[in-house]
């Protein structure tokens, strides 16, 4: 009897949830996805401004580095920066399509949950 | 922090880096090298005996009605399982503990951070730098102990024309290599710039008198904000290492 009633409240709480859910999924879906929260924007944004400067960095680093073991100053400081620019915009470029798989991915179970209710 | 601001800043000279500084608290010396135990040292001790703390009584219990602590517990534990999964695949099942062990000692090393007059080790890049490199010397030996020689096929993307190879590869090696760099700078710079900021608008808060109420309430925002960048931070951290590690396991 105790546990009919309880089951039955506890079955009640998981259709409001169910359906609380659906509507915030909705809404979030609306507005665009995961640009929801400030903070997580500008965690994106350093993100991407970290990868953009770390290949950089690394490529004029080997450079700087090579010309000096080899005394060939200044080309493998400008091969290095070229190549490091390359590699920041290949990262870029893959984090970018990350960032997009994941928002898609996120997108699409919400509307799985919704469709569920 | 922002409490610790005016006090820690000593006397009128109010240094926002002055939190960053490292001190001795045990002086070493082993053969000519500096292994003293300073602060930032401590502070991981403390990082890892609270989050050993908080797994071993949340799980202990392990009971159907869960307590607080099993809440937290099974929370930061499922949190990490699901990012494994999602991001590795079962093939990342065996390298879970690793994964789990990184998060919590970067998120209770944020967190604890925000507590006055404690010391945020994960400021420091030479902390995140070395676990980054860690990290990816890790990765990289997984790599190569799975997949052999071939794991360098890693380094020539799959369908580009093999006439493009000699510049494909020399960047591709160096997006390779720029991956704990990129790793620990992102986590410090986080870290470090929120810190900073903070004490900077607490110094504005003391320094301005009865108009200090407008930074001080711009300060509980972000003092607030602080918080979510500590976790966040921390889950950021966590999810690339298991991006990194997908790669090395499925080489794309």
């Amino acid at each position: 009897m105790v546990d009919d009633q309880l089951d039955k409240r506890l079955k009640d709480l998981g259709k409001r949830v169910r359906t609380a859910q659906a509507k915030r999924a909705e809404r979030t879906g609306a507005s665009g996805g995961g640009r929801g929260k400030p903070a997580e924007g500008m965690a994106v944004g350093i993100r991407i401004t970290v990868e953009m400067i770390a290949g950089l960095a690394v490529g004029v680093c080997i450079g700087l580095y090579a010309d000096k073991q080899l005394g060939t100053a200044p080309w493998l400081l400008i091969l290095g920066f070229l190549l490091g620019a390359g590699a920041s915009f290949a990262n870029v470029l893959r984090t970018a399509r990350e960032l997009d798989a994941r928002q898609a991915r996120e997108r699409q179970a919400a509307i799985d949950r919704a469709r569920d209710e | 922090m922002a409490a610790a601001a005016d006090g820690h800043g000593g006397g009128g000279g109010l240094d926002p880096l002055h939190q960053f500084e490292i001190y001795p608290i045990l002086s070493i010396n082993i053969g000519g090298y500096d292994v003293s135990f300073t602060n930032s040292s401590l502070w991981m001790v403390i990082a890892a005996v609270v989050a050993y703390l908080i797994i071993s009584r949340g799980v202990g219990a392990g009971s159907l009605v869960p307590t607080r602590m099993q809440v937290v517990a099974e929370t930061l534990y499922s949190t990490v399982a699901n990012m494994v999964r999602d991001n590795v695949g079962d093939a990342g099942k065996k390298y879970f503990p690793f994964v789990f062990t990184l998060f919590m000692f970067v998120l209770f090393g944020n967190l604890l951070g925000m507590i006055p007059y404690s010391f945020t080790f994960t400021s420091h890049l030479a902390v995140t730098f070395a676990m980054a490199a860690t990290i990816f010397v890790t990765i990289t030996i997984i790599g190569i102990m799975r997949h052999g020689l071939h794991f360098f096929s890693l380094f020539f993307p799959a369908g580009a024309p093999l006439a493009t190879a000699p510049i494909l590869i020399p960047i591709e090696i160096i997006s390779y290599l720029s991956r704990p760099v990129s790793l620990s700078v992102r986590l410090f710079a986080n870290m470090m710039v929120g810190h900073t900021l903070l004490k900077v608008l607490g110094s504005f808060a003391v320094m301005m008198g009865a108009a200090g109420i407008l930074p001080l309430g711009l300060l509980v925002g972000i003092t607030a904000l602080e918080f979510l960048v500590a976790a966040l931070q921390a889950y950021v951290f966590t999810i690339l290492t298991c991006i990194y590690l997908h790669d090395a396991i499925h080489l794309h």
